[in-house]
C-alpha cells in the first residue's frame, strides 16, 4: 500500500532529514511510526501526501510512484488519503459539520450522499451531537476526533496521522487511538507517528523507529 | 456533469455572498464611480456628435453676386455653378427671398425698414463634399460676376478636430480608468486569498484542485466588475438626468429638442460586460499571483 525505497530527503542548506529509508506497509496493516522530535518522522509522513517530495528514491502509495506525479494529479491522490495533522487544521469560522464537508465539497457526491457520510464521520468519533458546534468550543481531544472525522470522510484506504495524541490527556489519547484502530479493524491502512513509547507498547503493532532520519 | 454544475453554482454563490458584503459593495461602487466618468463622456459625446452630424453634414457655400448685379447675369452664373462636377445642390436666393427671410427674424426687420432699401444681394447656396470645399471655394471666388464667396468649412473641420480630441480624451480616460479597475479587483482578490489563506491550505491538503480554489475567485471577479459596470450606468443615467434638466430649457429656446441621450442599449450592454471581462481579468492575475504562494507544508 505504501513503499519507501531508499528515500532520501534533503532540504535546502544540506540538512538531511532522511537517509536511505526503505519499508513497506501492506494493506490493512496498522504501523505505529516512532522517534524522538527531528528525527524526520513528519518529514517521512509529509512524502506521501506529496507535500514534500524526495530528493532521491521513490515514493510509491497505492501503486502510484508519489514523487513523480504531475502537480496536477496531486489533488486526487490526497482524495485517497485521510490525513490527520499535530495541529489538526482545522476551520473556525464555520461549523464542527461543516468542516467534515469540506472534504466532500470538491468531490462529486450528490448533496444528500454527502451529508449522510458526514453524519457517519462524526457518529464514528462520537461527534454527532456537536455537529452545530464551532470547532472553539471542543476540547482537545474533540477537535482531534473532528480532525480524523474530516480525514475520513471520503472512506480513504490510508489514513496518515501526525503526533494526533501529542497535546492530549491520556485518556482523550486512548480514546483517539482506540478511533485509528477501530478504522484498522474495517481494513483500512493506518500509519500513525508518534513518540509515546508507552502507548505503542500497548497496541503491540509493528513499530517503525526513525533515528537521524534513518530507520532503526 | 451534474455534479461539476452544482461546484459551479456553490462557487457562484460563494462569490455572491461576498459580494454582498460591505466591502464587496463599496469595491463594487469605487469601480462604478471610476467606469461612469468614460461612460458618462461617452454619453455626451455621442450626443453632441448626433447634434454636430446634424449641423455639418453638408457643408454649404455661399456665393454672393455684386448688389448692382442684373438677373441675366444671375442665370449665366448659375448655369456655370451647376455645370461644376464638385458642386452639389445649388440653390438661388433672389435679394428679394433673402429680405422677406431677414424680415422674419425678430428684431431685424425694424433695422431693415430703417434702412429704407433691399441692402442685400442675389446668392447662390451651393452644397459640396467637405474635403472639396475650400478648393471649391477659392475657385468660385475667381468667377466673374462674384462678389464674395463665404464657407463654412473652416467651422467645421475645426468642429471635427474637437470631436478628435474628445475621442482620444475619451480613450485615453477608459484605458487609465479599465486599468484601475483591474488594478482594484486584484487587490481585493489579494485581500480576499489572504483572509481565506487556512481556508485554501486545508483545501489543498484535502484535495481539492486548483480549479476549485481558483473558481470562486474568478465569479467574484467578473460579478464585481459587472456590478460596477451596473453602478456606473445608473451614475450615468442620473447624472444625465440632471444635466437635462437644465438642457433642454436652453435647447427649447433655441427651438431644437435636444438632450443628452442615455447610451443606446448595446453600448450599455457593452460598457457592463466589458467591466465584467475587466474584473475577471483582474481576477485571473490576482490569483495566478497570490495563490502559488499558499502550498502546505
Amino acid at each position: 500500500m505504501v513503499s519507501f525505497s531508499a528515500v532520501v530527503k534533503r532540504y535546502p542548506g544540506g540538512q538531511e532529514a532522511l537517509r536511505e529509508v526503505s519499508f513497506s506497509i501492506e494493506a490493512g496493516e496498522l504501523v505505529f511510526l516512532t522517534g524522538r522530535s527531528g528525527a524526520g518522522k513528519s518529514t517521512l509522513l509529509k512524502l506521501i501526501p506529496a507535500i514534500e517530495r524526495p530528493s532521491s528514491g521513490s515514493v510509491i502509495v497505492n501503486g502510484q510512484n508519489v514523487g513523480a506525479l504531475k502537480r496536477a494529479a496531486i489533488p486526487y491522490l490526497r482524495r485517497n488519503l485521510g490525513l490527520v495533522f499535530q495541529d489538526q487544521k482545522l476551520l473556525y469560522d464555520r461549523s464542527v459539520y461543516d468542516n467534515v464537508m469540506l472534504p466532500l465539497s470538491f468531490s462529486t457526491h450528490a448533496p444528500r450522499e454527502a451529508a449522510r457520510r458526514a453524519r457517519a464521520a462524526l457518529d464514528k468519533v462520537g461527534l454527532l451531537a456537536r455537529e452545530k458546534a464551532n470547532p472553539v468550543q471542543l476540547s482537545g481531544g474533540e477537535q482531534q476526533r473532528l480532525a480524523i472525522a474530516r480525514a475520513v470522510v471520503n472512506r480513504p484506504a490510508v489514513l496518515v496521522a501526525d503526533e494526533p495524541t501529542a497535546n492530549l490527556d491520556a485518556e482523550s489519547a486512548a480514546r483517539v487511538l482506540d478511533i485509528f484502530v477501530a478504522f484498522n479493524q474495517v481494513g483500512v491502512t493506518v500509519l500513525l507517528a508518534t513518540h509515546d513509547q508507552g502507548l505503542v507498547e500497548r497496541y503491540g503493532k509493528r513499530v517503525l523507529n526513525l533515528k537521524d532520519g534513518r530507520l532503526a | 456533469m451534474t455534479a461539476w454544475l452544482r461546484q459551479h453554482r456553490q462557487a457562484f454563490g460563494a462569490a455572491l455572498r461576498r459580494l454582498a458584503r460591505a466591502a464587496g459593495l463599496l469595491s463594487a461602487l469605487v469601480i462604478g464611480v471610476a467606469l461612469a466618468l468614460p461612460a458618462g463622456s461617452y454619453a455626451l459625446l455621442e450626443s453632441l456628435r448626433g447634434l454636430s452630424a446634424r449641423l455639418t453634414l453638408e457643408p454649404q457655400i455661399s456665393v454672393f453676386l455684386p448688389l448692382e448685379a442684373k438677373r441675366g447675369d444671375a442665370d449665366a452664373l448659375g448655369a456655370r455653378l451647376r455645370a461644376d462636377s464638385r458642386v452639389g445642390a445649388v440653390r438661388f436666393v433672389s435679394r428679394e427671398e433673402a429680405l422677406k427671410e431677414l424680415k422674419q427674424v425678430q428684431g431685424i426687420s425694424e433695422v431693415v425698414a430703417a434702412i429704407g432699401r433691399n441692402p442685400l444681394p442675389d446668392a447662390f447656396v451651393v452644397s459640396a463634399r467637405v474635403e472639396a470645399v475650400e478648393a471649391l471655394a477659392a475657385d468660385l471666388g475667381r468667377l466673374p460676376g462674384v462678389a464674395h464667396v463665404q464657407a463654412d468649412a473652416a467651422w467645421a473641420r475645426r468642429l471635427a478636430a474637437l470631436e478628435r480630441i474628445g475621442r482620444v480624451g475619451l480613450g485615453l480616460l477608459a484605458g487609465l480608468l479599465g486599468a484601475a479597475l483591474v488594478a482594484v479587483t486584484f487587490n481585493t482578490i489579494r485581500l480576499q486569498i489572504l483572509t481565506q489563506r487556512e481556508e485554501i491550505e486545508v483545501s489543498k491538503l484535502i484535495g481539492a484542485t486548483d480549479a476549485f480554489i481558483r473558481r470562486p475567485f474568478y465569479y467574484f471577479g467578473l460579478l464585481q466588475g459587472l456590478t460596477g459596470g451596473v453602478f456606473a450606468l445608473a451614475i450615468v443615467a442620473g447624472a444625465l438626468a440632471l444635466l437635462n434638466r437644465e438642457v433642454q430649457p436652453l435647447a427649447a429656446s433655441y427651438a431644437s429638442a435636444f438632450h443628452f441621450a442615455f447610451p443606446a442599449p448595446g453600448d450599455a450592454l457593452a460598457i457592463v460586460l466589458f467591466a465584467a471581462a475587466l474584473g475577471w481579468l483582474g481576477a485571473q492575475l490576482s490569483v495566478s499571483r497570490h495563490l502559488r504562494d499558499i502550498e502546505p507544508a
